[in-house]
């Protein structure tokens, strides 16, 4: 028995149990083995604790409350996960390294049929380990807390009346044009009001393709505008089909549902222009759903409101539109899809060649 | 092709399925033959074709992504693509090809002559290729075939955007339906021959995994079914004939469809991994000589996988405006699902431990398999963390994940399944150099792949999109050579395929050496394998290195095999 060298006390005749090893315990555990499980261990730690520090470098940066608890969360599963993966990759190395039978060697190995510690083992770590992260994601999700009440509304028209916006391009049955009513009057009657400290509510409208987002003032724009620090409050609504509005800097995702008036809340929490999406499939020019959330500070957030206030409506600028066009001057190739709605009446057009940083 | 008569067994002409090298053999291929081995291999090639259809759209779209605009097709067209591409995989090839499995592998197994009901066995396989004519006649539709995802969420996928009755969404739903249907009668055929047709002696606890494992999933398709094609019928009314159940100015709801369709669609993914973990262990024990570790527990597993699948389908549905409580309970069912599949991945491990591994095509195939399946496990248990979900949720780590799954276990571990048991059902030996090969380009082809989509999800790039920010370039063009690398892969495989079956080596009835009662028939088979002599089991499966017979009289069997 060796137990000097890694390989000697693997290669030999000598038990070798690694960790996991279905090996029986008892007498005769090898010191150099309980030496090497021992090493693999700590190594495969270290290397956890450097993937987790990696984690940052993987994801866009960190611009609302929420994405430090995410990323935490995020964090401590590559830990584990590494952690996991690292063991079962030595068993599956070990095996091919030390555990392959000669080109002539036909003979069956030590007929183990199982091990009842082992296995009650590793029924309960698994358990044990899956219902503290669940634990732990309770309890970022009651700090998140981004998810609001739903109201069923029977259309898109009921939903804007719901949210006080009218004159919305493309809703037939309402006034179209520069005659748009405060949101902010109906927010009294609200039984979710906005407080002082929180903005909003910020109406978001989605449609194929295209993103408008309604200020309590009544200001209209295609970009998403808050200010940093400040809690914000939306109300969601969908003119058409199932969409998602997914701000990856944020690290918040929710879907817009037709037939549905759905609240949800945020804090931005650094400056800086980052890309708001369409994350849930709506059909032809989905790719192109997507606009630009500029969060500032409370002043240049003011000024821009201030500005917005006194510019004309006009239809914004839209990626899904030029291409539709493109696609009516070839010939109108291509499969079947409804045509894009009309882009949205605004004060503040997107600016579709802005650079984003996340 | 070539007139000197090749040799062949004379039980061939007896046997009503084909046998190589007998003449005329393979036109019983094209019959309404209800012989379950015949079945068995009608199902595993046209899936194989369907397999090279998918793979192609695949290789289309990742032409499209390989740069960041939409310049080589439409994007309108590449949403029918990828589409049709995840609708011909799971529907078209994935289900058929273990359903051929099934046919194959169940009766030789349990000592049963054929499927408890041949016809309805029979009818069941020539429905598939009814909605697979029915599925790629969409393409030649006016507007193309259906582009709504896989999902067909509505209210998009009832958009119907030329008004016309027949439709690309229209004949997807169609032949969604046909496919339920066909697959419920093979459930019910699957069940009952497990549950009824076992060879004397043969308890549940001698029965091997691959049976424990097919009766879960079949179990599944019997309770999430019946769901699923009752979400798909209420679609194709809203569709065609102006019904609103999800249509919200009609009073409907369009998440009534997502928990419809996910309560089936979610333990689908069951259906399809449990025949592969029961690929895993009939196969790691014969290549490490060894008894599968813990087989009473890996059994009994199975069904704690088919309990908790059930009850996990709103993990899809996190930010559909469900409510906390709700994303808090399925949240934890989804996570338990690592304790019975921790179960099995542990004792496939403790299976290999000090075992004597014979590294061949096969074995390879199914340690990849395994390695892909721990990192898709990791990657699904962060996909069921809330507030992980709702950052990566509908982005490319989703797509990563999926196919690690889909492609890199499951799709592994049946070509694992079709290098171990080629031989036996075919009566010919692949080749293992070109299998070698046929992995290696495989396992690097996936990983480059699918490892790069995780990053691009972290980063936020939305799945299904055929164009990108500049930011998601590199990792998209890495996906890209993996995409391609794996259709290369296709080359050495297909080549195998035909060239082993006209040609190849003569299989003997064992030619691993492993223990169980399809390896005490001849290779092939024949057609009602023991016939009226159905041996009596006296020991559990997998007895390697214990010494004990499986079967009574086990000489007599093996002395038969010798003769010829």
């Amino acid at each position: 028995m060796s137990a000097s060298g890694s390989t000697a006390s693997g290669s030999g005749p000598s038990p070798a149990p690694g960790s996991g090893s279905p090996g029986r315990g008892g007498p005769g555990i090898d010191r150099g083995a309980v030496l090497l499980v021992t090493l693999g261990v700590g190594l495969a730690l270290l290397a956890s604790r450097w993937l987790m520090a990696q984690v940052p470098r993987w994801l866009p940066p960190q611009a609302s409350t929420a994405a430090p608890l995410v990323d935490d969360l995020f964090a401590l599963e590559v830990g584990i996960g590494c952690f996991l993966l690292l063991g079962c990759t030595a068993v599956i190395a070990w095996t091919l390294l030390f555990d392959r039978a000669d080109k002539y060697d036909r003979d069956d190995g030590e007929p183990i049929e199982g091990n009842l510690k082992l296995e009650i083992t590793w029924t309960v770590i698994p358990l044990v380990v899956v219902l503290l992260i669940a634990a732990q994601a309770i309890r970022v999700n009651g700090q998140l807390a981004s998810l609001g009440g739903k109201v069923r509304v029977a259309g898109a028209a009921e939903a804007l009346r719901l949210v006080g916006v009218e004159g919305v391009a493309g809703v037939p049955g309402l006034l179209a044009g520069n005659n748009a009513r405060a949101a902010g009057a109906d927010a009294a009657k609200d039984p979710v009001a906005a407080s002082a400290a929180e903005l909003g509510p910020v109406v978001v409208i989605a449609r194929q393709w295209s993103w408008e987002f309604v200020y309590p003032d009544g200001v209209r724009s295609a970009e998403l505008h808050l200010p940093v620090n400040r809690p914000v409050r939306f109300r969601l609504v969908s003119l058409d089909v199932l969409h998602a509005m997914s701000i990856p800097a944020f690290r918040l995702r929710q879907d817009v549902v037709p037939g549905s008036v759905i609240d949800y809340r945020l804090t931005p929490s650094r400056e800086g222009r980052y890309r708001l999406r369409d994350s849930l499939f709506s059909g032809a020019y989905f790719a192109s759903n997507q606009t630009d959330v500029v969060v500032e500070s409370a002043e240049a957030f003011e000024r821009w409101l201030q500005a917005a206030r006194r510019s004309p409506l006009a239809p914004s600028p839209n990626a899904a539109t030029d291409l539709w066009r493109q696609r009516q001057e070839r010939g109108n190739r291509g499969w079947a899809t409804v045509p894009p709605a009309p882009p949205p009446l605004v004060n503040v057009p997107l600016d579709l060649s802005a650079a984003h940083v996340g | 092709m070539s007139t000197t008569p090749i040799p062949f067994d004379p039980r061939a002409l007896r046997a009503p399925h084909p046998v190589p090298g007998a003449p005329d053999n393979w036109r019983r291929f094209f019959t309404f033959n209800t012989d379950a081995k015949v079945i068995g291999i009608q199902y595993i090639a046209l899936a194989l074709l369907f397999l090279l259809v998918g793979g192609l759209l695949a290789m289309i779209m990742r032409g499209e992504l390989i740069t960041p605009p939409a310049d080589l097709v439409d994007p309108s067209v590449y949403n029918g693509l990828y589409t049709m591409h995840g609708t011909v995989m799971l529907f078209l090839f994935l289900f058929p090809i273990l359903n051929g499995f099934n046919n194959l592998l169940i009766p030789p197994m349990i000592g049963a002559p054929d499927m408890a009901f041949p016809r309805l066995n029979a009818l069941a396989f020539w429905m598939f290729p009814v909605f697979g004519v029915v599925l790629m006649a969409s393409f030649l539709v006016p507007g193309g075939p259906a582009s709504s995802g896989w999902w067909a969420y509505p209210p998009l996928s009832t958009q119907n955007p030329l008004g016309l009755l027949v439709n690309g969404q229209f004949l997807w739903i169609l032949a969604v339906a046909i496919s339920g249907v066909s697959s419920i009668l093979g459930a019910v055929n699957f069940c009952t021959t497990i549950i009824r047709m076992r060879a004397p002696g043969m308890g549940w606890f001698r029965m091997p995994i691959f049976c424990w494992t097919a009766l879960a999933a079949q179990t599944i398709q019997l309770a999430g079914l019946p769901v699923l094609t009752a979400g798909a019928v209420m679609l194709l009314f809203d569709l065609s004939f102006g019904t609103s159940f999800f249509q919200p100015e009609g009073g409907g709801d369009p998440m009534l469809y997502q928990h419809f369709f996910w309560f089936y669609s979610h333990p689908a993914v069951y259906v399809m991994v449990l025949p592969v973990f029961g690929f895993f262990s009939e196969i790691f024990p014969v290549y490490a000589r060894k008894p599968l570790f813990g087989y009473h527990v890996v059994a009994i597993a199975s069904f704690g996988i088919v309990f908790l699948s059930l009850i996990v389908w709103v993990h899809h549905m996190f930010t559909s405006g469900t409510p906390q409580w709700m994303r808090h309970v399925f949240m934890v069912t989804t996570m338990l699902i690592a304790v019975p599949t921790g179960i099995k991945v542990f004792a496939w491990l403790a299976t290999l431990w000090r075992g004597k591994l014979w590294l061949t095509t096969a074995m390879l195939f199914a340690m990849g398999g395994v390695f892909n399946f721990i990192f898709a496990g990791i990657t699904g248990i962060m996909l069921a963390t809330v507030p992980v979900d709702v950052h990566v949720g509908n982005t490319y780590f989703v797509v990563g994940h999926f196919h690690t799954v889909i492609f890199s276990t499951i799709t592994f571990g049946v070509y694992a399944a079709i290098y171990h048991w080629f031989a036996k059902f075919t009566g010919r030996m692949l080749y293992e150099g070109l299998g070698k090969v046929h992995f290696v380009l495989t396992f690097v082809g996936a990983q480059l792949n699918f490892l790069p989509m995780h990053w691009a999800g972290l980063m936020g790039m939305p799945r299904r999109v055929a164009s990108y920010d500049p930011e998601f370039a590199l990792a998209n063009v890495l996906a890209s050579l993996g995409a391609f690398l794996l259709g290369v892969a296709m080359i050495p495989f297909l080549l195998n395929l035909v060239s082993s079956w006209v040609r190849g080596a003569r299989a003997p009835a064992n030619p691993w050496q492993a223990i169980g009662l399809e390896w005490l028939l001849p290779s092939p088979p024949p057609a009602e394998n023991f016939e009226h002599d159905v041996p009596t089991v006296i020991s559990g499966p997998y007895g390697y290195g214990l010494g004990q017979p499986l079967v009574a009289d086990q000489g007599r069997y093996e002395a038969r095999l010798k003769e010829g």
